[in-house]
């Protein structure tokens, strides 16, 4: 609408006669049209877009960070460290609630090719990573600025299905999408996801809004593997959600806001992300975790850089800064998410040598739990996202679930 | 000044309000109506394509949340009058020298923002929060006795954020009663009963009228009493609307909703509005 079209305006400085005919099918359909949203899908970046994008750009010694709730210690020990090493300030924002609201929300600016106030923002590899990349919002990374990620990043994380060679991402975190609960009102070891959808703990069950993350757990309910889904999977998995739904056994779809109506018993069981309630249970909450038998859903949640970021250089210098081992540990040892950064664990052993008493054995703990550092085997037990083709494959997905968390 | 320029300054007198609403009322309404007949995504992009059947699938698709809308919306104005009617009648009538005081003390807690206000009776309400914690260890209530996530809930949070707009609308009109007015029925020998129904009612219904207005429509459209306070079979038009906009993105979608949900409002005030035996709505939402 940047342009308004001719006969809208005659219409608006005309007498009125005219301006009612503006909504007569000729003159109406004339400013209807110019009405139309450009979408732009772009080739994938080579080479040479990565040296263009990078080409004259230098740091300005600030960073603005969005990230998700509950993915690093409120004191910020890190950025401070960053800070002083670097000389470089950050302001570390946690505004990411969901992938799906963000993205909506950053869409408009980034279309327009404005700035959205954010130098790093982390993205889950659902619909919404492809969307940015597919959309040419994010920026080529230049991986002559990224050694730390060279020289320690996990061989996995460097051939990840949605981001092969990491062009546009670098991964955060990776997660386990499994079942929390509240023992204080839950009496009995949760092993299943069938307890999710057990009419004895009605009222008192809490799903996902995600589309991606109600959907996935429907099929592993009917023993479906997500990843291998098709069209005729996904109505079975709305049916039984939708009965779950029905018989009033969900008391709500959240996002990141589930952490604190479980702790205080709104809710006793919940679809929940791994590293959360151990952060929860630091306020003595009391809170366990669990990967239900039939296996839970990995995700990886990335840093991006936007293209229109005002402080690419010193955003990707932050990006890799959180690739040094001791760094990535003392992350880990907080937030208790997976760390791309294996040789995290030995610096948490070595801390673990160090310290003693209670401090001795949650570090030693977290240096064995599969949450953080999986074995192979772990791995295996977990199931991944489904990617979508294309467009009209996602839309009829969201089509699917999408009016189940909005009854 | 000459006759042509006399005859012009209507129109300039009009202009800034009539600038006003050509560009932030004419022009989204055109865009509107414009994206709810496309077709498309955002990765590829929205094509007008004179798509009606958004209208029709949105309908069918979500009708049992727009009829929840518009039944919360009614419930929560009828207990606005219900509640506000007395508070306002009071005040304006035995208020006395403090009423401005009184006035303020309803007010007083919109300086705090809308949705802080909603979260703290989130917090109040939890199913083991302060109020329903004691009932149940006192065995006043059932263990598994709960007021958020119902229906309940929601048209009480609509009620008590949207409640000032109707008491103030109903003040002002029952602060305009003429006392003489009352002298005069009391001296024809009406009984208060008498002098309210007959004398005090009908002159105050113009405020309850503009109440109504002022109450039903954010009421019926609002969406953040059901994300916060509701569950998942509260959910009203205004939270599909917004999911369409801001986390699906199917603007059309998004658009054809709001419209229709636009139209059901129009008609329904508008009914109202004959019922209620008035010729002209706004002029007497304007009174």
């Amino acid at each position: 609408m940047s342009n308004l079209d001719p006969a809208f305006v005659r219409g608006l400085t005309r007498p009125r006669r005219d301006f009612l005919k503006l909504f007569g099918a000729a003159g109406g359909g004339l400013a209807l049209a110019a009405c139309g949203v450009e979408g732009k899908k772009q080739a994938p970046a080579k080479q040479s877009d990565v040296q263009k994008y990078w080409a004259g750009k230098t740091g300005k010694g600030h960073v603005d960070f969005a990230n998700w709730p509950l993915y690093m210690d409120p004191k910020k020990p890190e950025l401070k460290l960053f800070t002083q090493r670097t000389g470089i300030t950050v302001t570390y924002k946690e505004v990411i609630q969901e992938a799906a609201s963000f993205f909506a929300k950053i869409q408009p600016q980034l279309a327009a090719g404005q700035s959205i106030g954010y130098d790093i923002i982390v993205i889950t590899n659902g619909i919404q990573f492809g969307q940015l990349v597919d959309l040419g919002y994010v920026a080529p990374l230049d991986h002559g600025k990224l050694p730390n990620f060279a020289k320690y990043a996990d061989a996995a994380y460097k051939k990840e299905s949605f981001d092969p060679g990491n062009v546009y991402s670098l991964p955060w975190a990776t997660g386990i999408t499994g079942i929390a609960y509240n023992p204080k009102y839950v009496k009995e070891e949760i092993t299943s996801f069938a307890s999710l959808f057990d009419p004895k703990y009605k009222g008192k069950v809490g799903m996902f809004s995600d589309t991606q993350e109600i959907g996935n757990f429907g099929m592993l309910a009917l023993g479906i593997d997500p990843e291998k889904s098709t069209a005729a999977d996904w109505q079975r998995a709305a049916e039984k959600l939708k009965q779950q739904r029905d018989q009033g056994v969900v008391r709500k779809y959240y996002d990141q806001g589930y952490v604190d109506p479980l702790a205080k018993g709104d809710i006793w069981i919940t679809q929940a992300w791994s590293g959360d309630v151990f952060q929860k249970n630091l306020e003595g909450a009391g809170l366990k975790f669990v990967i239900p038998q039939e296996g839970g859903t990995i995700w990886t949640d990335n840093m991006m850089i936007p293209k229109t970021a005002e402080n690419p250089v010193d955003a990707i210098t932050l990006m890799d800064f959180f690739y040094d081992p001791k760094i990535a540990a003392g992350l880990a040892e907080y937030i208790n998410y997976v760390t791309p950064v294996s040789a995290a664990k030995q610096v948490i052993l070595q801390d673990a040598a160090k310290a003693s008493g209670e401090d001795k054995k949650t570090l030693t703990d977290l240096a064995a739990s599969s949450l953080v550092f999986p074995t192979p085997a772990d791995y295996a037990q977990l199931r991944h996202y489904r990617a979508f083709k294309n467009p009209q494959e996602q839309k009829q997905y969201e089509s699917i679930f999408q009016p189940i968390v909005t009854a | 000044m000459s006759r042509r320029a006399a005859a012009l300054t209507p129109y300039w007198l009009i202009m800034p309000g009539g600038l006003w609403l050509a560009i932030f009322f004419v022009v989204p309404m055109v865009m509107m109506l414009s994206l709810s007949l496309q077709q498309g995504d955002v990765v590829n992009g929205f094509q007008l394509t004179w798509h009606w059947q958004t209208y029709v699938d949105g309908v069918t698709t979500y009708h049992s949340q727009i009829v929840r809308s518009l039944q919360y919306g009614l419930a929560s104005t009828l207990l606005q009058i219900v509640i506000g009617y007395p508070v306002a009648y009071w005040i304006a009538m035995h208020g006395g020298d403090r009423k401005t005081a009184y006035l303020f003390l309803l007010l007083l807690p919109f300086f705090v923002s809308f949705v802080l206000r909603t979260l703290s009776w989130q917090f109040f309400l939890s199913d083991d929060g302060i109020l329903l914690g004691t009932l149940k260890s006192l065995g006043l209530v059932e263990q598994d006795y709960h007021v958020l996530a119902t229906g309940g809930a929601v048209i009480g949070g609509l009620t008590y954020n949207f409640l000032p707009f109707m008491i103030l609308p109903i003040y002002v009109a029952l602060e305009r009663v003429d006392p003489r007015l009352l002298e005069a029925a009391h001296d024809l020998y009406a009984g208060r009963v008498q002098t309210f129904l007959r004398v005090v009612l009908p002159l105050s219904l113009p405020g309850v009228f503009a109440g109504v207005l002022m109450t039903f429509v954010p009421a019926a459209s609002d969406y953040v009493n059901a994300t916060v306070l509701g569950g998942t079979n509260n959910t009203m038009i205004g939270n599909v609307i917004q999911n369409q906009y801001l986390v699906t993105q199917d603007y059309p979608m998004a658009s054809a909703l709001s419209f229709t949900l636009m139209g059901a409002l129009l008609v329904g005030i508008f009914l109202y509005a004959r019922a209620l035996g008035t010729e002209d709505v706004l002029e007497v939402a304007a009174r």
